[in-house]
């Protein structure tokens, strides 16, 4: 089976949804004109990024009676979406967050699990701390979202590989940063290193849709890239420009690089547990 | 102790570049006003504006005092011909002696801070009238040791240098062809005759760079510095100079008194909405 998927790699109006979502809706013309099977926007690409005092007014739900949802929910009739929001809970806490919308349904809301509050990074401040990491199943097989500083972790990753993932859905809102003789920010070089890295330890394949643009002096650096079960490179978007960017995933190559190298057949999740168990419970 | 100050200027440029151009546009801007000294922060400024917003877009503008250097005038001349953007000359005698004359006692340091707040009017009056946002000049290095008169050069709607030190500045100007005598020269806040930055500082900018870079970028102790081969003498100035100089770098602190205080409990990005 081959899916042929599409990153929409925006830039944003800061705390604009009703114009963030016009945006998505064009691109979702676009991609559906080229015949995509999947199009993903990444981390917070309804609302912008620091969005700090305007948490509240950009939250949204994602069911059907909700204007913004509405829209993308009809859209995804026709391609399966990747949306990057603010949820709001009954409780009202708010949380970043992406959802699978497939079929006019959504399919799974992650809640970001890491929000880093060091740094330039304040979202501990704004934003409720998601509590699950889980795989879920799509019509490509099954799938699993991590949000930036979640996969900046090794362990949401492992739990979605071990939870059946096989196609891992990245998206951030990456502000650019470490400048040196490199040709490339410290910012993209690491995040680079960490997709192509769980791609080939899980040989999975792994899509990171990244933001462009800039909030006041932050520039956000794009770089959108998919890695197959071989950790090799399927598609990168440019730097720093928009782009809405197609490959195609040949799904029959999970099949054949786990042939070859079978790491999930050995992964020994016993012994992890075991171990975790000792870890955690030490000194009780 | 080996400090490789080398930046990528390709990457520098692409980032200083689309921030200008967004950070302009966004707020309904599509021109820039640029105070051209002479020297090599300004230059660098406008051949960045000039890049991002095209040359006919952004106003040079050169505000000499009757003292400045004819150099200063001469080199701003040199870029403003290299990137044929529109430039003005708008002297600032006329502005400034008056209230310079009304104490014989002043000092030379007062003076600078006058012509540099000057020199903050006339850009700001000729930013309404161009429609163009005022694009900041101050580097890093200044920027941290607080070399900069308050609400005069450091006055800006936007500041692409901010974040390059004066050794990245040389060499971003260097890759963008700013001409060699502007890069080459010693750098001077030219408010009296023969002044020159490092004389006043007391120290070069390179050293002071790689000693900034140490304690600012790496999260370098003073002591672990020292022990990295900088002069314990420098070490402690510089770090006294960063720690005295915090004021200029923040808003003036508001008294909390409500629920709801600007810049404690009330926080926006300058570019909400946009």
């Amino acid at each position: 089976m081959r899916v042929k998927l599409a990153i929409a790699q925006i830039a944003t109006k800061l705390g604009d949804v009703q114009a963030n979502l016009e945006k998505h809706l064009e691109l979702i013309e676009q991609a559906k004109k080229e015949k995509a099977d999947l199009l993903v926007f990444p981390e917070l690409s309804l609302t912008g990024y620091v969005l700090q005092d305007l948490v509240a007014s950009v939250a949204h739900r994602p069911v059907d009676e909700d204007p913004v949802f509405s829209p993308l929910l009809k859209a995804s009739q026709d391609l399966d979406l990747v949306i990057g929001f603010v949820d709001e809970d009954s409780r009202h806490r708010f949380f970043i967050a992406t959802a699978y919308l497939s079929g006019g349904r959504i399919l799974h809301v992650h809640h970001k699990v890491y929000l880093p509050t060091y740094g330039l990074f304040d979202e501990g401040r704004f934003f409720a701390w998601g509590d699950g990491v889980r795989a879920f199943d799509t019509r490509f097989g099954r799938v699993g979202i991590l949000i930036c500083e979640d996969f900046w972790h090794a362990s949401p990753p492992y739990l979605l590989w071990l939870d059946g993932a096989d196609i891992f859905l990245f998206g951030s809102a990456s502000p650019g940063r470490g400048l040196n003789d490199k040709e490339k920010l410290e910012s993209a070089r690491w995040v680079e290193r960490v997709t192509k890295a769980y791609a080939s330890m899980f040989t999975s394949f792994v899509a990171h849709a990244n933001r462009v643009g800039f909030e006041d002096g932050l520039n956000f650096w794009g770089g959108s890239v998919v890695f197959d079960p071989n950790g090799e490179e399927i598609v990168h978007a440019p730097y720093f420009e928009e782009a809405l960017t197609f490959c195609e995933l040949d799904l029959n190559q999970l099949r054949r690089t786990r042939a070859r190298l079978p790491l999930l057949r050995d992964e020994r999740t016993a012994l992890v547990q075991n171990e975790m168990s000792r870890i955690l419970s030490r000194g009780k | 102790m080996q400090i490789d100050m080398t930046i990528n200027t390709d990457v520098a440029r692409t980032i200083l570049v689309g921030f200008i151009r967004s950070e302009v546009r966004r707020v309904g801007f599509s021109r820039a006003v640029v105070g051209l000294s002479g020297g090599l922060d300004s230059a660098l400024s406008c051949a960045l504006a000039a890049e991002a917003l095209g040359a006919e877009n952004v106003l040079a503008v050169r505000m000499p005092y009757k003292s400045s250097s004819p150099d200063s005038l001469q080199h701003a001349q040199l870029l403003i011909e290299q990137l044929e953007v529109p430039s003005e000359t708008i002297e600032i005698t006329a502005m400034v002696d008056p209230l310079i004359q009304n104490d014989p006692e002043m000092s030379r340091m007062r003076k600078g801070n006058i012509m540099a707040r000057a020199r903050m009017i006339v850009l700001y009056d000729r930013s309404e009238d161009f429609k163009g946002l005022v694009i900041g000049t101050s580097n890093k290095t200044e920027i941290l040791l607080g070399y900069t008169t308050l609400f005069g050069d450091s006055a800006s709607a936007l500041n692409p240098l901010g974040d390059l030190y004066k050794t990245h500045v040389r060499q971003l100007a260097r890759a963008m062809g700013i001409p060699s005598e502007i890069i080459e020269k010693p750098p001077s806040a030219d408010l009296w005759v023969g002044q020159t930055d490092e004389q006043e500082l007391g120290f070069a900018y390179e050293e002071a760079d790689r000693l900034l870079y140490l304690l600012v970028d790496q999260r370098y102790s003073p002591q672990e510095a020292i022990e990295a081969g900088f002069e314990e003498k420098l070490v402690r100035g510089v770090v006294e100079r960063v720690r005295r100089n915090q004021f200029k770098r923040m808003q003036p602190p508001i008294a909390k008194l409500s629920n709801r205080t600007i810049g404690y409990d009330f926080l926006y990005l300058r570019d909400w909405g946009t």
